[in-house]
């Protein structure tokens, strides 16, 4: 026994050899029981990202139900194109040409808090900076050489990089950088949500299964003893 | 045993304790098996309440609706149709809608909320097939009934309310779905008066 | 009268006597200690894959088109479908876990010495064919990593000299990593190899009980008939199968005494397995991964394509030697060694507890190799990572060379006769 943990120390260290140079991503700090964060998040995310963006594998109902929406607000406040509450959340862009029109068709994002992280999306909706060589005439440290413009750049402003390859404060937009903080991080926690609606009831679930298993690990580790006494 | 058992009492209690407890462990576990069985998300959405625009239906005239995978027929009776339905009573099976074939608010001469519009599910109650409309021309099967709906399976025969006549091979009268109006041109299938 | 059905199906089918033989007075070694759990953790962790496999399979869609679709409507649109989903992810880790952990026992106490060695090959089989079993189960979420991964691996049956670019082919049944692909991976994951898997296992437990079960001390509870004084042999009825042939010591019935001790392992594991499952379902991007959470795309390569956690230690092994097709003949190697062990291994002591220094040294550094080995398997493969993996790939392979030349004159110390404690 004492061997085999030898071994496992003894190769610890390796996981050093892990680390590659990475983009430092800053902490999202998302709460999915703030409910009227996700609330915000899903508003922002119909008003400026679904019309290239689709949530293919997330219903409106759900949402309405696990955010605290009414279907009726629901319907009247975040459905615009005539479908109904059991629909996925879904556009009618079409993926061919709007691959063409900007080089990438614009990944459906129900599960790209899970594929990147929450933290990621977070510090890419606030790094895009002018970079005048990209067709859209912004680029992302994030993500280099992205094929989105700044649509959020109303809100935003607009970043600039210097010859230290340092980014600047945003200028120009309608928001305050803490304003386009907050509005990012709803975002974030909103995608997060997306991805696993179930996380929250998973985590809940936990408590209680394991629980009641330590609870019958009391009786069977006495029923062992019990029966061991006839043991010598 | 090498001795006799120390405390055979204490041991049956332990082994009883232990199993009462595993006994709700399984019960526990069975839960999501049993319960994936349920219509999910998907099957819900798509047996969803259809609502139906109903203003523009002309007098006489039938619409078909999906509801659950079903044709559901909507005509909007003229005063004609309506005032001759109580006189086919005596030749059909379940004049007064005794049997359980439509919701409370739909048990009275019209099974219908609003005596105009009928809804009732174009599914024969013998085996399935989809009545046809008769509007007019209804008396080649039932003499002295203008309107109906015949089943061209097996011939079963039903009135303008749904009821089935007697002598055909269909047992019951059709079936009059769970519907609303929220508004008066307005047809809700699935969704019973009051129901949110 | 349940007595007397009892006896009716006794007389045509010996049931009862059956439980007899394999449980309730099986003779198993009373100093069983934390190694012997991970056999019935193994079956433990079958039966749940195959059960959420079942349930799984009432939803899924074995499709190109509809396969990653089916797992986001396990995920969101079936009642506890996300539950079931992890149960079977989780699982496919643990079972590795848990086999490794069962093998290692196995090579601690030579378990797969004489007269065990077909016990052992059993159980590399069934090793063999969870391999396959969980490859092609990862292909079936159709994501990203998935397609890659499969491309990959299957791609290596290309370096076979002659038939190797057919074979590939036929394996895929099309030109690309396509439906077609993941439709026959489907049935021999959800049917074939659960099949074969279960009737090795059965063979595996009958095997073991036909010989006796080992334990720490590598001692044999069965001595000769009559080599024992009536008032040392074991006070517990024995099946006569067993007693008739051997005078048994230091033996207790499997039932109720280990079945009792197991339970308690069973609840600590499963303790540990719900921890996963209800906290950390991704196990740190290693359980599932990353780049599966995108569908999968014949255009785009993930960043890093390596195989699932498990496949770690011998993915390395094929990645560093330079050549493809020899990389993957010493793949197979590595996996030909184990099963050959039971020969290389010329010793007639068991257990490490009585073997040499030598073989202590042998085995921490060939334990010590394959975590190296496995670490390796998940990280790309640099020129550091190269170097490293090639020593541990020594090191793994010199195990078996290295105890060819020893055991056949080890100095160990002398075998108690009984076991202590």
């Amino acid at each position: 026994m004492k061997k085999f943990i030898l071994a496992l120390l003894a190769v610890l260290p390796m996981f050093a050899l892990a680390s590659g140079p990475s983009i430092h991503l800053d902490k999202a700090g998302n709460d999915l029981t703030d409910k009227e964060s996700l609330k915000r998040g899903f508003e922002s995310y119909i008003n400026y990202c679904l019309g290239c963006h689709q949530l293919q594998y997330q219903r409106y109902g759900r949402t309405f139900t696990d955010l605290g929406i009414s279907d009726a607000d629901g319907v009247a406040n975040f459905m615009y194109t005539g479908e109904k509450v059991g629909d996925h959340i879904t556009n009618t862009m079409p993926a061919k040409e709007a691959a063409k029109w900007f080089g990438n068709a614009p990944p459906d994002l129900t599960l790209e808090s899970r594929l990147r992280s929450p933290d990621w999306i977070y510090t890419y909706l606030r790094s895009f900076y002018a970079d005048p060589n990209r067709p859209f005439g912004v680029n992302n440290t994030v993500y280099k050489d992205v094929a989105m413009p700044h649509v959020l750049q109303g809100l935003q402003g607009i970043r600039t990089m210097d010859a230290d390859g340092n980014l600047s404060e945003a200028t120009g937009g309608s928001m305050t950088a803490e304003e386009y903080d907050v509005f990012s991080r709803d975002l974030a926690n909103f995608l997060e949500y997306t991805a696993e609606p179930s996380k929250l009831d998973r985590q809940a679930m936990g408590y209680w299964v394991i629980g009641f298993l330590f609870i019958f690990l009391i009786f069977a580790y006495l029923l062992k003893v019990e029966y061991w006494k006839d043991v010598h | 045993m090498s001795n006799a058992p120390v405390n055979n009492g204490r041991r049956r209690f332990l082994t009883a304790a232990t199993s009462v407890v595993g006994g709700v462990g399984v019960v526990g576990l069975a839960v999501p098996f049993i319960g994936s069985w349920n219509p999910s998300a998907k099957a819900k959405a798509a047996g969803a309440p259809v609502e139906v625009n109903v203003s523009k239906i002309e007098p006489g005239q039938l619409i078909r609706a999906e509801w659950r995978g079903k044709p559901v027929y909507v005509v909007r009776r003229t005063e004609e149709v309506l005032s001759t339905l109580a006189a086919n009573d005596d030749q059909l099976k379940d004049p007064g809608s005794t049997e359980p074939q439509q919701p409370v608010y739909a048990t009275n001469a019209y099974r219908s909320i609003n005596p105009e519009i009928l809804v009732a599910l174009g599914v024969c109650t013998h085996l399935g097939c989809a009545p046809t409309h008769h509007k007019g021309d209804f008396e080649q099967h039932v003499s002295g009934v203008t309107d109906g709906f015949f089943c061209p399976c097996h011939g079963s025969k039903f009135d303008m309310a749904g009821r089935v006549f007697q002598s055909v091979p269909a047992p019951t009268n059709l079936v009059v779905p769970e519907h609303s109006f929220p508004t008066d041109g307005t047809l809700l299938i699935g969704i019973s008066p009051g129901e949110a | 009268m349940i007595a007397n059905f009892m006896a009716w199906i006794e007389k045509r089918l010996p049931l009862m006597d059956a439980m007899n033989k394999h449980a309730v007075q099986y003779p198993a070694p009373k100093n069983f200690n934390f190694w012997y759990v991970f056999g019935i953790l193994a079956s433990v962790v079958l039966v749940n894959q195959i059960v959420t496999g079942i349930w799984l399979t009432m939803s899924y869609e074995p499709t190109g088109e509809g396969a990653f679709a089916s797992i986001e409507y396990i995920m969101r649109d079936v009642d506890y479908g996300w539950l079931l989903r992890y149960m079977h992810s989780t699982g496919a880790s643990a079972f590795f876990i848990v086999v490794y952990m069962h093998m290692f026992r196995g090579m601690m106490y030579g378990s797969y010495q004489k007269p065990r060695e077909l016990l052992w090959i059993f159980g590399m089989l069934i090793f063999l064919v969870l391999m396959a079993e969980a490859f092609m189960g990862y292909l079936l979420p159709w994501g990203n990593m998935s397609y890659w991964g499969a491309q990959v691996i299957i791609s290596l049956f290309g370096a076979i000299p002659i038939i190797g670019d057919d074979l590939t082919l036929w394996i895929r049944g099309d030109y690309v990593i396509s439906g077609a692909t993941l439709n026959r991976f489907f049935a021999l994951h959800v049917i074939a190899m659960p099949l074969v898997l279960v009737i090795l296992v059965f063979l595996h437990i009958l095997a073991l009980h036909e010989v006796g079960s080992n334990n720490p001390e590598g001692t044999n509870i069965k001595k000769k008939k009559g080599s024992i004084k009536p008032e040392e042999l074991s006070k517990f009825t024995f099946h006569k199968q067993y007693s008739e042939k051997y005078d048994i010591v230091d033996a207790i019935p499997f039932h109720p005494y280990y079945t009792v001790k197991d339970l308690v392992a069973v609840v600590i594991f499963l303790i540990g397995f719900c921890w996963v499952l209800f906290f950390a379902p991704e196990g740190g991007g290693y359980f599932i991964e990353a780049p599966n959470f995108e569908p999968a795309n014949n255009l785009k390569t993930p960043e890093h394509i390596v195989p699932v956690w498990y496949f770690g230690p011998f993915f390395t092994i094929l990645r560093v030697v330079p050549d493809k097709l020899l990389g993957m003949i010493t793949m197979f190697a590595a996996i030909g060694v184990l099963f050959a062990l039971p020969w290389f291994d010329r010793g007639t002591v068991k257990s490490i507890r009585f073997r040499s220094k030598a073989h202590k040294i042998n085995l921490t550094q060939f334990a010590i190799c394959f975590i190296a080995l496995g670490i390796l398997g998940t990280m790309p493969g640099t020129d550091l990572a190269n170097f490293i993996g090639r020593i541990a790939t020594l090191g793994y392979f010199g195990f078996f060379v290295a105890i060819w030349f020893y055991s056949k004159n080890e100095k160990t110390k002398p075998v108690p006769e009984r076991v202590s404690g």
